[in-house]
């Protein structure tokens, strides 16, 4: 991460601080006088990580990206790049490069024109040029494809190719958005590890817009959660996952079970709640005020769940249900399940290890639901 | 359904055929008498003959009034697409207050008549002491082909992706760098159509030049001057001809390009 090619002053780019290496200073971004899409979001993203902005679209997370990339200006806020302020630094100036969702592969030029497209200033010699070309081309595994037209490229080289032209730059800042949205699902998922193993070779830092939360969590270092222009959570893929920290995020990445509940008192460190359909138990409280009497929500994920079809073969403290719905999935099946008091029914997920489990699958069989110790957590009532 | 539609098959055959005839009918017999021996246009035919394409060779007011029309058509094609590249991207590119309005006060000169804008402009060039000529007609043609240019090459700007103008600003080239390695390549085809369409509009036209040509007088001009002397008739059948030939070819041209450059450079994206 050392060897920065791309030439800021040295003085400036020294004295960064590397976990600062984006920081973006309560940027607010306003379209005409009532759209906000951008709403006072402070990040920082650090030297060499893989970053992820990741929400549903309208969330803000584009326009941040081209906020970034300098297509459109932040009407309050700051944004430094390496120290540098960016505000006065025009798109084409900047240290950042950008894969545009829709590729926008020059459709007059070749593959070889297309990438050579942003190295004419570096005025290199044909022999250079040609070698940069070839070495960008052989890291997207397309040599042989310099003379090839625009129009004749499938989706997926397309992609690769306007990776390569941004690359090929050797740019501070990789943008990304939503590269990967036009290709099938085996491609895309190819893409996933190659493009993270890119990045780890390059080193370069990479900001990723997706609102693909499987996408963000594989190949992301960290993730920014964004929804109508804030940022909700950044954390970990496994923290973001494990413990969100608001209903929100805990319902967008991944799938949750909200049950209503009251804080009751507290136990080594853990609160004590008076859960709908669970009854009384412990769970570790992520976030939010927990004074006793508090109305929390109660989050468990379907995997930390376990379902048995007698009260014996369950562990104790179970509580008993009916099946509302099951869908059989092949390696894990689906269930949903009706507990008393509990007005949507419980998503439980069970890994189909056993090949006689079919029979009591049907809706309205009992069953009795029980969950690991650590499974629930705590978030703040909305 | 099938028995309505058989029916109607006899009607709507003779309908196509008149309608074709009101269209191209008096057209065409400007070149069919063009080919007359004899100088009164009147059915029967006497004889066929090239002469009158012969006269055309030698008269040099003739000459002299295609000079003059081609240079004003070449110059206000020109002046007219170019002035059209920058309002065009100006509308397809960036949006702001009042642009409605203003697109549709540039576009106005599209419905104005001509007669109001020759005599207009008489009026207003002698004021202000420019006086009339080539380059008084050069200025009343631009104005009448600026919207057709502007027309053509907003839908050609509308039909390609933002993001490859984006794309090159962040590869590193500037605004004027972008226009011209990738803007203008792109909308190539569309320049060409609006070259050769506002190139048609200007040579075809009459009032505007009447007015303000003065003694540099332009081919329909010099077509309208002739039609006082009954001997010269024929000669003036093969020179509206020529033009029409000329014409057809140019539009013909001019769209197969625009139709042409729309199929290879689209957006093309999703493959």
């Amino acid at each position: 991460m050392s060897t920065q090619a791309t030439g800021m002053p040295s003085g400036a780019a020294a004295a960064t601080d590397p976990s600062r290496f984006i920081d973006i200073q309560q940027v607010t971004k306003r379209f005409g006088a009532s759209v906000v899409a951008v709403d006072a979001v402070s990040l920082q993203i650090a030297r060499g990580e893989f970053f992820s902005l990741l929400g549903a679209s309208g969330c803000g997370k584009t326009t941040l990206l081209r906020m970034l990339a300098g297509f459109e200006a932040p009407s309050e806020g700051e944004i430094l790049i390496d120290g540098q302020p960016m505000a006065a630094v025009a798109a084409h100036r900047r240290p950042t490069n950008m894969v545009f969702q829709s590729y926008a592969i020059f459709p007059h030029l070749n593959v070889g024109q297309n990438i050579a497209y942003g190295l004419r200033k570096e005025k290199l010699s044909k022999a250079d040029l040609r070698r940069r070309v070839d070495e960008a081309l052989e890291m997207i595994k397309l040599s042989g494809y310099a003379s090839r037209g625009a129009d004749q490229l499938s989706g997926g080289q397309r992609q690769r190719v306007a990776l390569a032209r941004a690359l090929v730059r050797r740019p501070k800042v990789l943008l990304l958005d939503e590269p990967l949205g036009a290709l099938d699902k085996k491609l895309r998922e190819e893409m996933q590890i190659e493009l993270r193993q890119l990045q780890e070779q390059l080193g370069i830092t990479f900001v990723f817009v997706t609102h693909d939360q499987e996408e963000a969590l594989t190949m992301s270092d960290r993730i920014a959660v964004m929804s109508a222009g804030h940022v909700l959570q950044v954390d970990d893929p496994h923290t973001l996952y494990e413990r969100p920290t608001c209903a929100e995020v805990a319902a967008f990445i991944g799938s949750m079970n909200f049950l209503k509940g009251r804080v009751r008192g507290r136990e080594n460190g853990q609160a004590v709640v008076e859960a709908e359909g669970l009854g009384t138990i412990t769970a570790e409280a992520v976030a939010g005020d927990l004074a006793e009497g508090a109305a929390v929500l109660l989050a468990i994920r379907p995997e930390k769940m376990a379902i048995a079809d007698t009260a014996e073969r369950a562990p104790a403290g179970a509580v008993e249900g009916r099946i509302a719905a099951a869908n059989y999935l092949g390696d894990r099946s689906h269930y949903y399940v009706n507990l008393p008091g509990v007005e949507k029914p419980v998503a439980v997920a069970a890994q189909n290890v056993d090949r006689e489990t079919e029979g009591w699958l049907q809706s309205g069989a009992p069953v009795w639901l029980s969950w690991q110790a650590k499974g629930p957590i705590l978030l703040p009532a909305e | 359904m099938s028995t309505i539609a058989r029916q109607g098959r006899g009607y709507r055959a003779s309908y196509a055929v008149l309608y074709l005839a009101f269209l191209y009918v008096p057209v065409l017999f400007l070149p069919l008498f063009s080919f007359n021996q004899s100088i009164y246009i009147a059915f029967p035919i006497e004889g066929w003959t090239f002469k009158w394409y012969g006269t055309l060779l030698e008269n040099e007011r003739l000459h002299e009034a295609l000079g003059n029309s081609l240079e004003i058509a070449i110059t206000s094609s020109v002046l007219a697409t170019t002035l059209a590249i920058f309002a065009a991207k100006a509308y397809t590119r960036y949006r702001y207050r009042g642009q409605r309005l203003s697109l549709g006060v540039v576009m106005l000169p599209m419905v104005l008549p001509e007669i109001i804008v020759g005599v207009s402009l008489l009026i207003l060039l002698n004021q202000i002491g420019l006086g009339l000529g080539t380059h008084s007609v050069i200025i009343g043609h631009t104005l009448i082909c600026l919207p057709f240019a502007i027309a053509v090459l907003m839908s050609r700007m509308e039909g390609f992706d933002r993001n490859l103008e984006e794309a090159s600003l962040d590869l590193g080239e500037g605004p004027v760098t972008t226009f011209f390695r990738v803007t203008l390549p792109l909308i190539l085809p569309g320049v060409v159509a609006s070259l050769l369409l506002t190139f048609t509009i200007s040579f075809d036209e009459f009032i505007i030049a009447f007015f303000l040509s003065a003694t540099d007088t332009t081919l329909p001009v010099f077509i309208w001057s002739q039609l006082r002397f009954p001997q010269r008739l024929p000669t003036v059948l093969a020179l509206g001809a020529c033009i029409l030939v000329f014409s057809a070819i140019l539009v013909v041209f001019s769209e197969w390009i625009r139709r042409r450059g729309h199929v290879k450079a689209g957006p093309g994206v999703w493959n």
